[in-house]
């Protein structure tokens, strides 16, 4: 017997997954008095980001998802930050695009590593002590040293698989149906620690808690199990470069408390804190970058 | 800077390290370029404006296949690109 199943009787799809987009503007500023404006495109793989830098100090940014093609990820990640403090392109001095698509950003004058655009912002928002970053993105994973004015002395990058990355936690998200804010303080709610799901593939990985949860695992033990495999993975890369006092998390990750209380176990330092939006380091670096570079033309 | 290109995997870790303050007007008259077999470096001016060598970004991901051919298990005593690199910028880490 063959039930005819209509479109609009399935039930929705839940995207679990999709975090919170951001729009932000420090309303105390006013942007018309300023002599700098400069502009940070941070096109990843799984979000984009563009911040303003009003003589040197961050003024706004808008955080959203990537989409299909890096030049309109770029263009509205821009549009939405400018909308919201009346801006226009031509107001903006100088423009600094970062991230895997940064050569694709339609309107930079420049184009920059996100490794040295997250040191860069790192030390704008954790300070000049900040030594080591963690930049968890959405598909690689970088460990960085640097020096107390943000420049690069040491990196490594891994952007071969997708374990112990932003995408990784989107999977685990989907899969186990909890919005994804709610996978860090959940995988604390469990009766006793749980050992890390062995594979360090997302995929393996996603068919080994799925394993899990048929041998009785209740969710949050899963996402415990997950959570801590994440924060092996990442250790063993720190590890291999070597993590000094001023430790920094930035990337989408940083929000996640069950990775990074985790991973600070694991190291037994403490990541340091800071009030604004981890995700978007990449392009605060970059427009900060770019607010060096016009200052140096502007003095010519 | 030390710049390691690489990566980890089930198998183990593949990095290869550049340190661009030797590498940084090389005296070795950048002969790593042709040093290696695959090809694999390259000239590229970094985000500070230096000119240095770094691992082209489709071998990044597969070291240990491109690099098997000179290791000692091929007959190799010394890699072909450490041994072309007298500064001594270049590392293996396996």
């Amino acid at each position: 017997m063959n039930a005819e199943v209509k479109a609009d009787t399935l039930p929705e799809k839940k995207e679990f997954w999709r975090w919170q987009e951001n729009v932000w503007v420090d309303e105390s500023k006013d942007w018309k008095s300023a002599k700098i404006i400069t502009c940070g495109i941070d096109v990843g793989s799984v979000s984009s980001q563009a911040v303003l830098v009003v003589d040197g100090e961050l003024y706004g940014y808008n955080s959203m998802r990537t989409g299909n093609n890096s030049p309109d990820s770029a263009k509205n990640a821009l549009a939405g930050v400018m909308d919201k403090c009346g801006m226009k392109l031509e107001d903006i001095h100088f423009v600094v695009g970062t991230g895997y698509g940064r050569v694709n950003v339609p309107f930079a004058h420049k184009a920059i590593t996100e490794i040295a655009c997250h040191a860069r912002g790192a030390n704008y928002m954790g300070g000049n002590g900040v030594r080591t970053i963690l930049d968890m993105g959405g598909q690689d994973c970088k460990a960085i040293h640097c020096d107390d004015k943000g420049k690069v002395t040491n990196f490594l990058m891994n952007d071969k698989c997708a374990a112990g990355t932003g995408r990784g936690m989107e999977v685990i998200s989907d899969l186990m149906q909890i919005p994804i804010a709610e996978l860090g303080p959940r995988s604390f709610d469990i009766d006793s620690d749980v050992e890390a799901v062995s594979s360090v593939c997302v995929v393996f990985a996603k068919s080994e808690a799925l394993g899990l949860l048929k041998a009785g695992y209740t969710k949050n033990k899963v996402i415990a199990a997950y959570c801590q495999a994440m924060a092996e993975r990442v250790v063993s890369l720190l590890e291999r470069i070597g993590v000094e006092e001023g430790f920094f998390i930035t990337g989408g990750i940083a929000k996640n408390p069950g990775v990074v209380k985790r991973i600070e176990k694991l190291l037994g330092i403490k990541a340091m804190d800071t009030k604004i939006d981890s995700q978007i380091a990449g392009a605060l670096g970059a427009a900060l970058f770019g607010y060096t570079l016009q200052s140096k033309k502007a003095a010519a | 800077m030390i710049a390691n290109y690489g990566y980890k995997d089930g198998s183990g870790e593949y990095y290869i390290s550049i340190d661009t303050d030797k590498c940084i007007g090389c005296t070795a008259d950048r002969a790593c370029l042709t040093a290696c077999p695959k090809l694999m470096f390259e000239i590229i001016t970094d985000d500070y404006d230096d000119e240095v060598a770094w691992v082209k970004k489709p071998n990044c991901r597969t070291l240990a296949y491109d690099c098997a051919d000179c290791k000692p298990s091929a007959g190799y005593t010394s890699l072909p690109c450490m041994t072309a690199c007298t500064p001594g910028a270049i590392k293996h880490s396996w």
